[in-house]
């Protein structure tokens, strides 16, 4: 094919410089390293993306090497190619030790400043303090194959989401129609958050972590205007009418 | 001003390229000067299913990418006053479009053209996405069954999402469903959803109902777009999904069970 499509392209190569810079920001997932070296490390962290799979699908990710950076580094290329393995794309490293340095830049990783991050020093995230109130409202119908996120506060759709779509918060999430796709509220590990819909089809419901698939769904409640909330590991669906 | 329709499923085999057919002509037999382009590039369908297919020369990607003129390309109906067909090539795949090739061809159409009814090819990859690029309104293809049902949802979010329209920010397309291959026996069985089921879970606006009708399928062996078959009811609906999209208001046929006749009842009582 090629001539064709090479005479189209000329003409814009010659107007137009190759590339541009341009500085963004970026919101990115910290993975705080405790204890690089746990076998449980791995199988920990996938549970974890089980949660919410399609938040952590290629997400880029800074290591976060402060708690061990006094301890000699870790093969650091091994690991990476254990995350990718998994759709996890880390990115650089943050709080590094000048052995840590020298084997970061090995694994070909670029090297964060110390970044503004709050986070507990405890391998169970304790609930964060989450900014209440609709960030993202959406009036039309969430389709098929669309994923909405709402990354502050609560989402609210006042229309129907349909088998297939994601819709997923940081707080609540409220649905005024039928909720037939997937519903993630407390993405960030707000224990608290919880889903609200019109009529319950879901695919799927998970509130911080914990979740639950439609077939597991009292049969009942198909149909019906409830809300879902979390008590202790397990997820509470009731109806509002 | 001309309009762009795009008429598009998600799903294969639902009906797409006869109802291309049948509503671009349709609108020529209303008096709208149109013409059907064919997107689907390799699967070339629509001249066969209009029955120009002996009477190709050039085609869409030939206008496209090898400096053809539009007029070398275009092949005029002769069946119907005013209705001409921009049939595709067979032997070129998806990759021979490009957005500025279907821009330029879209932008002459509408200078010549009322409207400009553009085929799609099943799925949500390029090729779909390049037919309902340039598009005003879009005529999703649904049967009444759950995996259509589904794909027509998934397609709803691309036609919202990748058009021009909405990448510049203007009115959104106008989405239209028209449900195909209605069997009503099939629904009061309960093996094919409702019409009320679908549009419950698409929520969009009904363009029309088209019964199941074995005449369909005679006309596209024959190369006749059924709507001018006047014994076929499937012909019937488009010809009132035609009016709908000229903004007439026309109730829905062939949706509720028919009334059984005095012959119906009579035979019955003496069996």
């Amino acid at each position: 094919m090629g001539r064709a499509e090479a005479e189209a392209a000329r003409p814009t190569e010659a107007e137009r410089p190759p590339f541009q810079v341009r500085g963004s920001l970026h919101t990115l997932v910290t993975l705080r390293l405790l204890e690089p070296d746990h076998p449980a490390l791995m199988p920990q962290l996938l549970r974890k993306i089980a949660y919410a799979p399609d938040f952590y699908r290629d997400a880029p990710v800074v290591l976060d090497v402060g708690p061990v950076a006094a301890r000699p580094p870790i093969d650091l290329a091994a690991f990476c190619a254990r995350l990718r393995e998994h759709r996890l794309v880390p990115v650089g490293v943050q709080n590094a030790s000048p052995p840590w340095l020298e084997e970061a830049r090995r694994a070909g990783l670029a090297v964060f400043g110390e970044g503004g991050h709050a986070t507990a020093p405890n391998p169970r995230p304790a609930a964060v303090p989450v900014a209440r109130g609709a960030a993202h409202t959406v009036r039309q119908p969430v389709r098929g194959g669309q994923q909405i996120v709402a990354t502050a506060g609560d989402l609210v759709v006042t229309a129907s989401v349909g088998h297939g779509a994601e819709v997923a918060a940081v707080g609540h999430v409220h649905v005024y129609g039928a909720l037939r796709g997937r519903a993630f509220a407390g993405i960030e590990g707000d224990e608290s958050a919880m889903i609200f819909c019109d009529r319950l089809h879901a695919e799927l419901l998970s509130i911080a972590g914990v979740y639950t698939v439609a077939e597991e769904l009292d049969p009942a409640l198909s149909g019906r205007r409830v809300v879902v909330s979390r008590r202790g590991e397990r997820l509470v669906v009731e109806p509002l009418d | 001003m001309a309009k762009v329709i795009v008429v598009t499923s998600g799903k294969g085999g639902v009906g797409k390229t006869t109802t291309a057919a049948a509503i671009g002509t349709g609108l020529a037999q209303r008096g709208h000067r149109t013409v059907v382009v064919d997107f689907d590039v390799g699967l070339r369908n629509l001249d066969l299913i209009m029955g120009v297919e002996r009477r190709v020369v050039f085609d869409f990607v030939n206008v496209i990418n090898d400096g053809i003129r539009l007029n070398q390309a275009l092949i005029k109906d002769k069946r119907t006053e005013g209705l001409y067909i921009l049939p595709t090539s067979q032997t070129r795949d998806k990759e021979a479009l490009t957005r500025e090739g279907v821009e330029r061809v879209m932008e002459e159409l509408k200078q010549e053209f009322d409207y400009i009814v553009c085929d799609s090819p099943a799925g949500i990859e390029k090729g779909a996405q390049m037919a309902l690029w340039y598009a005003d309104e879009a005529i999703v293809v649904t049967n009444p069954e759950v995996a259509s049902v589904r794909d027509s949802d998934r397609m709803l979010g691309i036609v919202n999402s990748k058009s021009r329209r909405a990448e510049l920010g203007l009115e959104p397309i106008r989405a239209h469903l028209l449900l195909t291959r209605y069997d009503l026996d099939r629904v009061e069985r309960g093996d094919m959803l409702r019409l009320e089921d679908v549009v419950e879970i698409l929520a969009i606006p009904v363009l029309g109902v088209i019964p199941n009708d074995p005449l369909v399928l005679h006309c596209s062996n024959l190369g006749l777009p059924v709507i001018l078959e006047p014994k076929s009811k499937a012909g019937q609906a488009y010809r009132d999904a035609v009016a709908r999209l000229l903004g007439e208001d026309v109730p829905l046929r062939f949706t509720k069970p028919e009334r059984r006749g005095f012959f119906d009842w009579f035979m019955r009582r003496s069996a």
